[in-house]
């Protein structure tokens, strides 16, 4: 990672090298100031207690913030979107037994996104391991299959260099989810600390040796291609070279499509961006993608969601895969040039063999498929009814002039894929949302980890009925910590909309499980002290988002949308990405004032 | 096709469910897996035969690279290697058939090692078609129990052992001592 050096733990108030003796509890917090930590977000109870009780003298000296979550899977949430919003390691703590087992849904939603996270665990002391003790749970077993690696000390000797491996394992090469799971008595035993050992991992390589042969055979398929096209996942972001990225397709012009979580690679209103490809993506970013010459993935995994059908994904292009994990090359696309390495690394190694070039055809044509697109696109008319996409579009509208753009966090479902297409991403990193794991529940907690992380930014948790409901007892962290200004919008259509969607088109309309009833949230913020509005007509949308994001600290909006509006385009699972449902062409209809697009 | 595959690892608690955890997960097909220690102290050594076919074990083989405990994988399938599995087979006898099956364990080049009035157990070292062969022969006259071993290899001949130039690279680089080009190292303090 380029900004490796900014990341570097901040001056350390003791020299690393200087043993000193202390319990395996402080020995905890201690390593997290050597590694620059400065909030953590967790739930005490028994089995992590001796841990909490060393916590205090570094909270009273404002060393580390401790954010009390209501629910331990948010608690990886929030240091999910800590991470995800600075690129640092963000830290979670829980007690044994249940409360490491609810962990586990946030630690699968991390490592999925390649988020760097270490989480800390409780564990009954030695002597009562494998007894079925009270509150006890096998939680590296159970949570080796959603880890980068994990450990359980039982040892206090061991446990300064595990707490140093857990964080170097997490943040180097392709980053991910390392837990601890730390016996109770190991907490209370007293070791000696430090913290300058060296670390010996033989077996892990987080960075590949970059060939510079193949990026050399990429640069020349590249220069040589007539109808080229970009493909930038998330890598780019972990990279830290979205402006390497820009500079190299404005040099070359290359337009690009991004995956979900490569969202604003490059601006999202600069012409040669197509937008995100795959399932929900525009019908001309797939045309594209089945119609390049030469296809650039970089630092993406080629999921299901973005090929579609494997077999009939880019067949007339040559694939070139830049990517730091080995394991991704080959794993679902069979690249014709893989270079295998880091995107810090070996992107500026091929930038200045890219050569000048204008592809003025290619991109009349992506032009004309574009325009082609725009006049069935339901954003494009006047609606009376209150629909989503307007929604989204006016939240970008009344975020757009914010400095370093909005952070927003999305759930997943109908919502999630409205705001991909209807917010206009301009900077990296700009939207966090669970692209692999698609957990719902996720746009509250992370939203409030992003906040925590950066107390300037305009932080917006976009999220629908269902999924809030999953995860709205963390309203109360806002309030605990004094009134934090994450802004919400809950897009409220009576359905879990993505299922629904499936159920309309694949299953004969039949909803089955998918109407959602829901609490008054108005009603419900005051309850938890938030200041918040309804909204049912597209002309209240602009002074809403104006009222919350002038008004200081939380606010909540529920936008009651039309009910059954789908998601288009949409290609069908086991469909090729150009043989997706367009969007319906639009009629008029009785009672409209203008056009209505058909639903 | 089956592939045999050799892995070493640290000898960490809970490294073998790592490994049989991710190849369930990953919907590998283990045929065999052996593990014992290895010539280096702390580094147990596994012997994997995978079903599948070459897409699929370059799958397996990155994957297991990707276990922080694994040190080194290798493919020994298509290179010259001595390779052996054993059995235990106890065997039903009789006075009839006693020295019809010795000769039998013999041309195997078995070894009888327990005799008792009813039964025998034999041993038998070699490749899985021998220890197949000889299974299949004693089956005729009543096989009471038996234990095999999954398959163990050597690559003949002198192989190189090295620790890739690269593990050091990454160990100098993990403690802060070694800086590629355009590379900051972190992880030192």
């Amino acid at each position: 990672m380029s900004e490796s050096a900014e990341k570097k733990p901040a001056q350390s108030p003791l020299d690393p090298g200087e043993p000193r003796r202390m319990t395996g509890a402080q020995m905890v917090w201690e390593a997290m100031v050597h590694e620059g930590v400065d909030t953590v977000f967790g739930h005490p109870g028994g089995a992590i207690l001796p841990a909490y009780d060393a916590l205090s003298a570094y909270e009273d000296d404002g060393r580390i913030h401790h954010v009390l979550v209501r629910h331990e899977q948010c608690a990886a949430h929030m240091a999910d979107g800590y991470a995800r919003s600075t690129g640092r390691v963000g830290v979670c703590i829980a007690t044994s037994g249940p409360a490491a087992t609810n962990l586990i849904t946030g630690l699968a939603t991390a490592q999925m996104d390649s988020v760097p996270m270490v989480a800390i665990t409780g564990q009954v002391p030695t002597d009562l391991l494998g007894t079925d003790a009270f509150q006890e749970s096998d939680v590296v077993g159970a949570t080796q299959p959603v880890c980068k690696h994990n450990y359980l000390v039982t040892d206090v000797r061991e446990l300064p260099l595990i707490l140093k491996e857990a964080f170097y394992i997490a943040r180097e090469g392709r980053p991910g989810v390392v837990l601890v799971d730390i016996c109770k008595d190991v907490q209370n035993a007293t070791g000696e600390f430090r913290y300058d050992m060296e670390i010996d991992l033989p077996g892990f390589e987080p960075y590949p040796v970059m060939d510079a042969d193949a990026v050399a055979q990429a640069a020349d398929l590249i220069n040589r291609s007539e109808r080229p096209l970009v493909l930038a996942g998330h890598g780019i972001q972990l990279g830290g070279v979205s402006k390497e990225l820009l500079e190299m397709v404005e040099r070359a012009e290359l337009p690009v499509v991004t995956t979900l979580l490569g969202t604003g690679n490059i601006p999202e209103s600069h012409p040669l961006s197509l937008g995100m490809g795959g399932m929900h993506g525009e019908a001309f970013a797939n045309r594209a993608i089945q119609n390049c010459d030469v296809l650039i993935a970089m630092g993406m995994r080629f999921d299901d969601r973005i090929t579609g059908r494997l077999d009939r994904f880019a067949r007339q292009a040559k694939i070139i895969h830049f990517e730091l994990d080995k394991a991704e090359v080959g794993k679902n696309v069979v690249p014709d040039v893989p270079v295998i390495g880091d995107l810090a690394e070996t992107l500026p190694a091929l930038l200045p063999q890219i050569e000048e070039r204008r592809h003025q055809l290619w991109l009349q044509e992506l032009k004309e498929w574009r325009e082609d697109t725009t006049q069935t696109d339901i954003i494009n008319f006047e609606v009376d009814e209150l629909i989503p996409p307007y929604v989204i579009r006016q939240l970008w509208h009344s975020t757009k002039d914010t400095k370093e753009g909005a952070i927003v966090v999305t759930d997943v479902g109908q919502h999630q894929m409205w705001e991909s297409q209807y917010y206009i991403h301009d900077h990296a990193g700009q939207l966090l949302t669970s692209g692999g794991l698609g957990t719902m529940g996720y746009a509250l907690p992370a939203a409030i980890g992003a906040q925590m992380a950066n107390p300037d930014r305009l932080v917006w948790a976009v999220a629908g009925d269902g999924g809030f409901q999953m995860t709205l007892q963390e309203l109360a962290v806002l309030k605990q910590e004094r009134d934090l200004p994450v802004k919400i919008a809950i897009i409220n259509n009576g359905f879990l909309g993505m299922v629904r969607q499936w159920q309309q088109i694949f299953y004969d309309r039949r909803y089955t499980g998918t109407p959602v009833w829901s609490p008054d949230y108005v009603k419900l913020a005051e309850a938890y002290q938030i200041p918040a509005l309804i909204v049912t007509r597209p002309d209240q949308v602009p002074a809403a988002f104006e009222q919350a994001n002038n008004t200081p600290g939380p606010f909540l909006i529920d936008f009651r949308v039309r009910e059954e509006v789908n998601v288009y385009p949409m290609v069908a699972p086991g469909k090729a990405v150009d043989e997706g449902i367009r969007r319906p062409k639009p009629v008029v209809v009785q009672g409209y004032s203008g056009v209505a697009p058909s639903w | 096709m089956k592939y045999t595959l050799v892995a070493w690892m640290r000898d960490k608690p809970g490294v073998l469910n790592r490994v049989s955890g991710m190849m369930r997960r990953r919907n590998f097909n283990i045929d065999s897996l052996q593990v014992g220690r290895s010539e280096t102290e702390g580094i147990s050594r596994m012997t994997f035969v995978v079903d599948g076919n070459d897409r699929m074990v370059d799958q397996v083989i990155k994957q297991l690279r990707k276990v922080v405990d694994i040190t080194r994988v290798e493919d020994i399938t298509h290179r010259p290697s001595v390779v052996r599995e054993l059995a235990l087979i106890r065997v039903a006898v009789t006075a009839d058939n006693r020295s019809e099956i010795v000769q039998i364990v013999n041309i195997y080049r078995g070894e009888i090692v327990d005799v008792s009035l009813e039964s025998m157990v034999v041993q038998i070292v070699g490749s899985e078609d021998r220890v197949d062969g000889l299974i299949g022969l004693l089956e005729n006259f009543g096989i009471l129990e038996m234990v095999r071993t999954g398959r163990v290899a050597l690559v003949r001949g002198t192989v190189n052992r090295r620790l890739t130039n690269t593990t050091a690279v990454w160990k100098a680089s993990a403690n802060g001592q070694y800086s590629e080009a355009g590379r900051q190292t972190t992880g030192g303090v």
